[in-house]
């Protein structure tokens, strides 16, 4: 149980900033706002974590997200000149296929958290976790998965450079 | 309602947005954000498990995380390069659009 009432208060109003940034981001009809409620989205999403004292990965996603994932999305709305809303529509032929299918997914989804409440988890301490544990952590036990992660970063920035770079005509030999 | 089904029914709307929006926009770059939200409403879910699971100090939950947000910088990175490599090519990002795989 929440245990008390200024907890219950804050996690509705980070949940509703984190859903109405979703919501806007998927709604809206200019791509450059889509992007703008996509960063509210993800600094609600940041605030959660940290709530849930998930300090280090609260702060990574705003940097990862916020920082880097946003101004990518901005650079790419930029490029591909989608900021003008097209008069055809925004949404595809089959939307509303794609909403039954959402609608239902998340039907079911809230279905099976409801019904398995009493089997979930509650552990009642907040756990101590310091950046130095997360490093020795990531240092000691996971530093194979670290460096798989490192590796594939690489690959795909060099991927998206090549992906993205501009061809050559007449190159081919 | 205990918070862990809170954050959990949370993590379940965000993830039927994202997928709403995937699956309904004409845009390539909406569909990017619809996956980015899928994959934030993810993690949130794991992170919410770590933190009222029997054993946060193992810092399981936290670190499976922490890769996943790193691994989906790296989706972002390629999809967004794919949307502006296809712009180059057909000169639209309308997916209604694109209907052949012949550059």
């Amino acid at each position: 149980m929440p245990s008390n009432p200024g907890d219950v208060i804050l996690f509705v109003i980070l949940s509703a900033l984190t859903v109405a940034g979703g919501l806007a981001a998927v709604l809206l009809r200019n791509v450059v706002h889509c992007a703008l409620a996509l960063t509210g989205a993800f600094i609600g999403l940041a605030l959660l974590f940290l709530r849930l004292d998930a300090q280090f990965a609260g702060f990574a996603q705003i940097l990862v997200y916020v920082g880097a994932v946003a101004i990518l999305v901005v650079f790419a709305i930029l490029l591909t000149r989608s900021s003008e809303t097209p008069a055809t529509g925004v949404f595809s032929k089959t939307w509303l296929a794609g909403l039954v299918v959402a609608a239902a997914v998340f039907a079911v989804l809230a279905w099976a958290v409801l019904q398995s409440e009493p089997a979930l988890p509650h552990a009642p301490g907040e756990p101590q976790v310091s950046v130095m544990q997360i490093g020795n952590a990531l240092m000691g036990q996971y530093v194979l998965p670290l460096e798989i992660v490192a590796v594939l970063l690489t690959a795909a920035m060099i991927g998206a450079v090549i992906v993205a770079m501009h061809e050559k005509k007449e190159t081919a030999k | 309602m205990s918070p862990l089904s809170g954050y959990l029914l949370v993590a379940a709307l965000v993830f039927a947005i994202g997928l709403a929006g995937a699956l309904t926009r004409r845009n390539a770059i909406l569909v990017l954000i619809g996956i980015e939200l899928m994959l934030n409403a993810a993690n949130l879910n794991l992170i919410a498990f770590w933190r009222y699971g029997p054993h946060p100090e193992a810092l399981t939950g936290l670190m499976f995380a922490v890769f996943s947000i790193a691994i989906a910088a790296a989706e972002a990175a390629v999809g967004l390069g794919l949307v502006i490599s296809i712009y180059r090519h057909l000169k639209t990002t309308d997916l209604d659009e694109i209907n052949r795989m012949k550059g």
